[in-house]
């Protein structure tokens, strides 16, 4: 590394706030992990790194702890995420056929991210909004009762409407 | 904040509400956020201001009162006669509407008819089966405070708890009290909490070697288990987003009991509301003195954290919950020794889930007795149940325990939608079981759902008609099991991939009776020589699926299988290690 990243980039002054809050101890990794996925989207090897020399902790528990839990990626995401739930109650009212529809429509598979690096099409385990089954979110915004025939259009109005903006 | 000043905050708030001649409350839960519910309560106190009416008309956003699939919903208390009411009471003088399904933009309609007549078009009866079937005690207060103001939660008695228990109960006599109740563990597998209470009270902080980080006092521990992984589970969620200074208040009557000074709660980072609205609730009651160092001007202090999750569901288990608060990776580990003896940080630990906690102040204020008058001789109170699935109404129930399943499906649910069968009902998510059409009079109650095959689990009923796929739901769940598994024992680890690869072997039509005699005696080794309840709970959709779904399976061989011979009585593939 030529330049120390970690330096001149203010995220990592969150990371640094995060760590001091557990006063630099092992107990507070994954809260450490939590705040740098929040500033950074995603955790690179730099950051991982960081936080292992930071929190005197040998690399292998870092990217340990980071690959065992399934909401830290360590790949960058598209600029926007659709989530399908694949909760039991999304599943038996069709969840599947809906993630079909998006990944046909996008030409990606579950966990991947389209060519323009636009949108991700990720899936999850229950959003605990059974009521609503099947539910996708797009960028947090949670969409209920959807359906295969639709939900690429209710996505690529939302995708439209955001990149207006942008 | 002492007794005093708690009774005083309480009355103070009473007679606030009670000045006020409309009460709306409007269902912030996630469900009806998502159907843009904070922007019709904008949209409400926008148009009170408009029309002069803010000052006594008050606009209150709340948890879940429960019927999620009619959301939005919007409570509507009002006062008949015009007349003040007098502060704490209920029922008589005032009468409650409820409108479903509430756009931003009938918030104008609303405030027009306040006092008037219902909006018709809106209106849902509140004395459906949905509401008058039900007994709400750890629901009491969802759907009615504002989870957001701890002088809502004051106003309803909060802390009172609390406060009897610091200044007239001994840490022993809370003890008795939990045990006399005969409450049960509400997190699955329902282990009497007061004996959990007391093996905690009583075990010596010194017995193992600790490492409790620096700047931790305590020596004891207490753990709010708030890591709902069961996929068609939400019970614990709408509890923590609609009252979460009730579980602060519980967790604090039971570090008092143990005798911790520091308490966690666990919370899946899949459920941001309920994060956020527990921090709140820590702050308020941190600022009021009902958490932190000399409670209630008592010697008692007691200081929580709250942990996030971070996607695993065997963190569920609590030895991998502990492992997971001490920043490690999830994983479990045998016991003994068990948690109450070595748990965080080699520390004795008292977890408990968050319905357990959110019972006992209750207990504490009406007595054992009370609560031990709900419910079946062995098990006592209520459950929280999701109800969700092929039923008219889902959303979120509390029933007395010894409910029959026809009773919640049919009469609270509303029945199967559509004019479809009621095929079976799954309870205990992936470590649960079916239950089909024959059991539907069987009471709810730990030991019954366990005879059939299904445990309790947290609270999860999904409930299937006719046209759900029973070997999709087991394969479903095994592939569930397989990509949660840990990794750390065998059996679980190799045996959910064996198990979902014959389950996908019978999906595709290529599987032979043999593949099933395989698959039973999988089961029977995975169940049984797992490290934690996630392996050993694994089989459980494919077992009972298998006892009373047996010829979607026998339907699905290989053609050969099922056409050469004249189909076998299943006595003759039953499984051998039976």
């Amino acid at each position: 590394m030529s330049a120390d990243p970690t330096a001149s980039d203010k995220r990592y002054k969150i990371i640094e706030a995060t760590m001091r809050r557990y006063g630099y101890q092992s107990h507070g990794l994954i809260e450490a992990l939590h705040s740098a996925q929040e500033a950074f989207g995603y955790l690179d090897d730099v950051t991982l790194w960081h936080i292992a020399r930071t929190l005197h902790l040998p690399p292998s528990k870092v990217f340990g702890v980071a690959t065992f839990y399934n909401l830290f990626t360590l790949k960058p995401q598209g600029a926007h995420t659709c989530v399908v739930c694949l909760g039991t109650a999304c599943y038996i009212k069709g969840a599947r056929e809906v993630l079909a529809a998006l990944e046909a429509e996008y030409d990606v598979k579950a966990g991947g991210t389209t060519r323009d690096n636009q949108l991700s099409v990720l899936t999850a385990r229950c959003f605990g909004s059974c009521a609503l089954a099947p539910v996708i979110t797009f960028d947090g915004e949670t969409i209920g009762k959807v359906a295969p025939a639709t939900v690429t259009q209710q996505i690529a109005q939302r995708l439209a409407a955001v990149q207006q903006t942008a | 904040m002492n007794l005093e000043e708690l009774n005083a905050t309480a009355a103070s708030e009473r007679l606030a509400q009670a000045k006020k001649r409309h009460h709306i409350r409007v269902c912030v839960g996630t469900a009806c956020q998502a159907l843009n519910s904070e922007q019709l309560a904008k949209e409400l106190q926008a148009e009170l201001r408009r029309r002069g009416q803010n000052g006594d008309v008050e606009v209150k956003c709340v948890g879940c009162p429960g019927l999620c699939s009619l959301g939005p919903l919007v409570e509507i208390e009002s006062q008949v006669n015009g007349q003040a009411a007098i502060a704490g009471t209920e029922g008589g003088q005032r009468k409650s509407i409820l409108y479903q399904f509430v756009k931003p933009e009938d918030a104008g309609e609303i405030v027009a008819h306040l006092g008037g007549e219902p909006i018709k078009r809106l209106e849902t009866p509140l004395d459906q089966p949905f509401f008058t079937r039900q007994t709400k005690i750890v629901l009491e207060h969802c759907g009615k405070i504002d989870p957001e103001r701890i002088e809502d939660y004051i106003a309803v008695g909060g802390y009172q708890a609390l406060m009897k228990v610091l200044t007239e109960m001994t840490p022993q006599q809370v003890i008795d009290a939990i045990t006399r109740s005969g409450l049960r563990g509400r997190g699955g597998a329902g282990f009497p909490t007061g004996l959990k209470w007391g093996t905690v009270a009583k075990a010596d902080p010194n017995a193992y070697p600790t490492s409790v980080p620096v700047g931790i006092q305590s020596r004891k521990f207490v753990i709010c288990n708030g890591d709902e992984g069961d996929p068609g589970a939400f019970m614990d969620r709408s509890v923590m987003e609609g009252d979460p200074h009730r579980i602060l208040e519980g967790m604090a009557i039971a570090a008092y009991a143990v005798g911790a000074n520091h308490g966690f709660i666990y919370v899946r980072a899949e459920y941001p509301l309920a994060v956020k609205r527990l921090r709140t609730a820590i702050r308020q009651a941190q600022r009021a003195g009902l958490l932190g160092n000399n409670i209630g001007g008592t010697a008692f202090s007691f200081n929580v954290d709250i942990r996030l999750g971070a996607g695993a569901f065997v963190c569920g288990e609590e030895t991998a919950l502990m492992a997971s608060i001490e920043g490690g990776r999830g994983v479990p580990r045998p016991r003994p020794p068990f948690p109450a003896e070595c748990g965080l940080w080699g520390c004795p630990t008292l977890i408990n889930n968050v319905e357990t906690l959110a019972n006992v102040p209750p207990i504490i204020m009406k007595g054992a007795d009370w609560f031990a008058s709900i419910g079946t001789e062995k098990s006592k109170g209520t459950k929280v149940f999701a109800l969700t699935g092929q039923v008219a109404h889902t959303g979120l129930i509390e029933v007395p325990m010894g409910i029959t399943l026809r009773e919640i499906v049919f009469d609270i649910g509303g029945g199967i939608p559509g004019g479809r069968q009621f095929k079976a009902v799954q309870t205990g998510g992936p470590s649960g079981g079916c239950i089909p059409a024959q059991f539907l009079d069987m009471p709810v109650d730990y030991e019954s759902l366990a005879k059939v095959g299904s445990i309790m689990g947290s609270g999860g009923m999904i409930v299937m008609d006719d046209s759900t796929d029973m070997v999709e739901v087991a394969r479903f769940f095994m592939e569930f099991c397989m990509d949660e598994s840990c990794g750390k024992c065998i059996p679980c680890r190799a045996g959910t991939v064996q198990m979902h690869r014959i389950l996908t072997k019978i999906q595709e039509g290529k599987a032979t009776r043999r593949d099933i005699q395989i698959l039973e005696e999988l089961c029977d080794l995975v169940k049984h020589t797992s490290l934690c309840g996630l392996g050993q709970s694994a089989p459980n959709p494919v077992i009972s699926t298998l006892r009373y779904f047996r010829d979607e399976y026998e339907k699905k061989l290989a053609a050969d299988e099922t056409n050469g011979k004249t189909p076998q009585p299943s006595a003759q593939v039953a499984n051998p290690s039976a």
